[in-house]
């Protein structure tokens, strides 16, 4: 059996790294509250946007035409899913179930799904399983900025103008509060403002009065479809920069409880040793005990 | 009258005020109370608000769009100017990396082998733990054990 030496050191290092786990949930629990109030600092300007975009929708002359990002296709011949995941590991399943998620809607896809990836994981696991992944993002910063968005909103508008997408979807982790995460995956393109459930991120529209809104009397500067391609494209930015931000505060939610159960792991682990290590001293203490008893005896 | 300046992030600027200026696409317009209600795009510049009191306020925007109603005007500013060629060239090295992973394969991650080592070692703890929890009671008795009766 080990001695109380060997002992000690593993009780030592189980210590080291229970401090290590420790410190990283405190600090994964501090970024997932900063993302969280960073997506909650979104809200004032998507509720006014999403009721711009609805005033505009209405407007005569854009009904008739349809905006490109706001009209769905008939035929669907192919689509996109942009899959949501962390660049790091050491957060439990939050990776994992995200991309289970993905990978059951794209099996229910009747057509071919392209992947475009946010963060080292997602794109490692989808390569890994086969997936056609057209795009890697990776190195999304904590102080995530629009700035990083843009790419990502780019590559999906683009694409789906030039057909080569008929759908795109977003596939990305809810948080809901520090022990619930939920997998999601919504429709970002084409824009469905009416569609509530199917649209990203819509929690942070759904409050949003639109009693009225339609029959508002603006003057246009310039006409309402050309107002239409400067609100669209930002308001489909603004879901992607609010998905991104959901997922980096379920990845710290995730991760915190992660290392929370880690740091309990190791005080009992500690526990358990620490008693290993007391019976082994009071072993060597009674074999000596008996040693210097039977010296004794063997003496008188 | 009312003005909010907001971006994509976060709230610029909330607050009464007696006049605010706009850099339209179609030129620089200035909005008193009680103005028609309008929605126009705006280009990069400047969005200047005079608060009742004190100075006018500055703020840089790289676009945007606005609400105009007769008791309030809402900004919907882009935080900086939306540069296209620097989105394109991101966008296309997004796409030239994933068709590089596609061809080679995923890069070995270092942190993988590390967390695969630290399970490996924390495994081996818990099987130690295990195997010696398992054993008889090691109290020793006043026979004692092999090792001390010898």
């Amino acid at each position: 059996m080990a001695t109380e030496r060997e002992l000690n050191k593993r009780i030592k290092s189980i210590g080291n790294i229970a401090q290590v786990t420790g410190a990283l949930a405190a600090v994964s629990a501090s970024k997932a509250s900063k993302s969280q109030r960073q997506v909650e600092a979104t809200r004032a300007y998507a509720g006014k946007a999403f009721e711009i975009l609805h005033n505009l929708a209405a407007q005569p002359g854009v009904g008739s035409t349809g905006h490109p990002l706001l009209t769905a296709r008939e035929a669907i011949t192919g689509a996109y899913l942009i899959l949501i995941t962390s660049d790091r590991g050491l957060a439990g399943a939050y990776n994992t179930n995200v991309v289970i998620s993905a990978e059951k809607f794209i099996r229910a896809m009747d057509v071919p799904v392209k992947v475009i990836t946010v963060g080292r994981k997602g794109r490692d696991l989808m390569i890994r399983r086969g997936y056609d992944v057209i795009a890697t993002f990776d190195n999304m910063p904590d102080d995530l900025s629009i700035l990083d968005i843009l790419p990502i909103a780019r590559i999906a508008t683009n694409d789906y103008l030039e057909s080569k997408a008929d759908e795109v979807f977003i596939a990305y982790t809810d948080f809901v509060n520090l022990v619930t995460r939920i997998p999601r995956v919504k429709q970002l393109l084409p824009l469905k403002p009416l569609d509530f459930e199917g649209m990203a991120v819509a929690e942070y529209v759904s409050a949003v009065d639109l009693s009225g809104v339609s029959e508002r009397v603006y003057s246009y500067e310039p006409e309402p479809a050309a107002l239409l391609d400067v609100v669209v494209p930002r308001f489909t930015q603004l879901q992607l920069y609010q998905a991104v931000l959901e997922a980096q505060a379920s990845e710290h939610s995730a991760r915190m409880v992660a290392m929370n159960n880690a740091t309990d792991n190791a005080a009992e682990l500690i526990d358990i040793l620490t008693l290993e290590r007391n019976k082994a001293r009071q072993m060597s203490i009674t074999s000596e005990i008996l040693d210097i008893v039977g010296g004794a005896e063997a003496l008188g | 009258m009312y003005c909010d300046i907001v971006t994509q992030e976060k709230m610029v600027f909330s607050g009464e005020v007696k006049s605010v200026s706009l850099p339209g696409t179609e030129g620089r317009m200035g909005i008193l109370p009680n103005h028609s209600a309008l929605l126009t795009t705006l280009g990069f510049g400047e969005v200047i608000v005079h608060p009742p009191e004190g100075d006018e306020q500055y703020f840089a925007i790289g676009g945007g769009f606005a609400e105009v109603q007769p008791e309030k005007v809402i900004v919907l500013a882009d935080s900086a100017e939306q540069a296209d060629e620097i989105d394109i060239e991101r966008a296309e090295q997004a796409r030239t990396r994933a068709e590089k992973y596609m061809v080679e394969g995923v890069p070995e991650d270092p942190e993988r082998y590390a967390q695969i080592r630290a399970s490996l070692q924390r495994a081996q703890i818990r099987i130690d733990v295990a195997r010696r929890r398992r054993r008889k009671p090691m109290m020793p008795t006043l026979g004692g054990t092999e090792e001390a009766k010898n």
